[in-house]
């Protein structure tokens, strides 16, 4: 205890103010530029605009500022949590005498803490479906105007136009903006949701847009992995064509983005058609046009044929049926010559037969006048044959006569009608008979006893009547 | 639902079985790839010969006119490249770009 007061005597003293700004001096001299690896607490900025964290590893703990100068400049932003590398100088704070880190720059404490950080990021934005399938937007076919946020100088607008002219060139638009480093997202964000409202300002929307940068470090291409940025592409109702680095890296923006291009030329491709294979295209299809009309009027050409082929020509026909007329009208012809021919011969062969009717006629006159004398040297010897056979037939027929009976004293018994009765059987008992005696004189009786006792049937009125008949059949 | 002959649809109509035909689409109003598809249609149904003859006809006409129309959209290939800027009140404005600079 006495040594220690001697010592105290011993020792200057310094008021508290002297040892505060002394460490501060002392600190800031020792630890004027240093580096340090630690993960991020609790990140605070008030309205001043600093950033307030401190920096920790498992077992100790170091407050940490960021002047607000400071903080828009770096290429990362600060969360809880993250691993980082810090570069500042550390000095204390005199009214507190606490001694902090004050950040002159910040980094991601490598690769793999980056790529966490982004994965984690990544699954954030997943969870609330800004990356799903059914939010892509259909690229139009041939889009009018392009949209291009990017840097405007660099090779990333260059390769985009060389390959618009190569293919289709078309209006482009450009929006330029920082790519990377600080206020880089914010630009990008801004230009991407200024593309939307571009009618309001009389200016034409582009039909797509193409977001992009050419390659770099995982650092570079930070700002295309910012949520900000990620947002405005999600809600960008313009297709958004993502292009960031190479192939090979993979950024945020390019989950959300409706189409990812590998690299700057291939978004040029991805917005327009090859203008060379769309002429080509439509020639062909004009090609494939015609001759699908031409196969199918030279298939109804063919039907048609086929068809009339079966009909037959009709000119032919008619050839056929002119041929046979003209060769049975020949033939008629020839018939009718022929037989006109055997009828004249035969004409001529009757009329050669044929005599003169004059002549024909002369000689029955002649015939006529020789009967003529025949018959009448004929007369006298016919009519004298004649007479002389009437002559006899006279004698006889006298010689016959039943008159010259009756003059002899005979009579003729006849019925009332004429009729003879030559036998008494033929008589009956009060017949009327009439008894007719020479010169035709008659007188009427009736028969009495020895008759046939029959009456024979009575023909009473017709017999009288007949009785002339009967007279002028002698 | 099936694509319907392009020979019903030449005139247009509201549904398949609506004997009502409505004007075809204009052509001015027709994008590119609308005429396109269009033309590569009548081309399918040219060639399958589903179209009645005088309608093949009137689909050949229709063809041709798409595919002048379409070549009119090709050569319309004049490029124009301007860059945004925005002006201190926020208004947006373009002027000529040249990426080579």
């Amino acid at each position: 205890m006495a040594e220690s007061k001697t010592a105290q005597s011993n020792v200057p003293e310094f008021s508290v103010s002297d040892l505060a700004f002394s460490l501060k001096k002392t600190l800031e001299e020792t630890f004027g530029h240093v580096r340090i690896r630690g993960e991020l607490g609790r990140v605070t900025i008030p309205r001043s605009g600093h950033l307030y964290t401190n920096l920790k590893d498992e077992d100790a703990s170091i407050d940490a500022v960021c002047w607000k100068g400071v903080l828009s400049k770096l290429s990362i932003k600060p969360e809880e949590g993250l691993e980082v590398i810090v570069t500042g100088r550390v000095s204390s704070y005199p009214a507190s005498s606490k001694y902090q880190i004050i950040i002159e720059s910040m980094e991601l404490a490598g690769e793999g803490a980056l790529l966490k950080m982004l994965e984690e990021r990544r699954k954030k934005l997943a969870a609330e479906g800004l990356f799903a399938p059914e939010r892509k937007q259909k690229l139009p076919f041939l889009p009018r105007t392009i949209g291009v946020v990017t840097s405007p100088t660099g090779a990333v607008i260059r390769d985009i136009l060389h390959r618009l002219a190569d293919r289709f060139p078309r209006d482009v638009l450009l929006w330029p903006v920082m790519v990377q480093g600080d206020g880089a997202a914010e630009q990008i964000a801004a230009a991407i949701n200024g593309f939307q409202t571009l009618g309001d300002h009389g200016l034409p929307r582009p039909d797509v847009l193409i977001v992009g940068r050419g390659g770099g470090s995982l650092e570079d291409l930070m700002p295309f992995n910012e949520e900000i940025v990620v947002r405005a592409v999600a809600d960008s109702t313009i297709p958004v064509i993502s292009a960031v680095g190479h192939e090979t890296d993979t950024t945020l923006i390019d989950y959300v983005a409706d189409l990812r291009a590998p690299t700057p030329t291939g978004a040029a491709e991805m917005a327009v058609p090859r203008r060379g294979d769309l002429i080509a295209q439509i020639a062909e299809s004009e090609g494939r046009m015609v001759g699908a009309v031409n196969r199918m009027l030279s298939d109804g050409h063919n039907k048609l044929e086929a068809r009339s082929g079966r009909l037959g020509d009709p000119a032919k026909l008619l050839e056929v049926h002119t041929q046979k007329l003209d060769h049975i009208g020949d033939k008629i012809g020839r018939i009718f010559d022929s037989y006109l021919g055997l009828k004249k011969h035969k004409l001529i062969e009757f009329s050669a037969k044929l005599r003169d009717p004059s002549n024909l006629l002369r000689e029955a006159a002649q015939r006529l006048e020789r009967w003529d004398d025949q018959l009448k040297a004929l007369t006298p010897r016919i009519v004298g044959n004649f007479e002389k056979r009437l002559e006899h037939a006279e004698k006889m027929l006298e010689a016959y006569s039943f008159e010259n009976v009756l003059q002899r004293g005979f009579a003729v018994v006849q019925k009332a009608d004429g009729t003879l009765i030559t036998g008494a059987e033929q008589t009956t008992l009060g017949q009327q008979v009439q008894l007719r005696f020479k010169e035709n004189k008659s007188v009427d009786a009736t028969i009495g006893a020895g008759a046939n006792v029959e009456k024979p049937p009575s023909k009473p009125k017709k017999s009288k009547e007949k009785k002339t008949d009967q007279h002028s059949l002698f | 639902m099936p694509p319907r002959p392009l020979w019903l649809t030449l005139r247009g109509s509201k549904n398949r079985n609506d004997d009502e035909y409505m004007p075809a689409q204009p052509l001015e109003k027709l994008s590119f790839e609308d005429a396109l598809t269009e033309l590569e249609t009548i081309v399918r149904d040219l060639e399958t010969g589903k179209a009645p003859l005088e309608k093949s006809i009137e689909m050949y006409e229709r063809g041709t006119a798409l595919k002048k129309h379409c070549e009119s959209k090709l050569r319309d290939a004049q490029a124009k490249i301007e860059k945004i800027t925005v002006q201190q009140d926020g208004s947006v404005k373009t002027e000529p770009l040249d990426p080579e600079e």
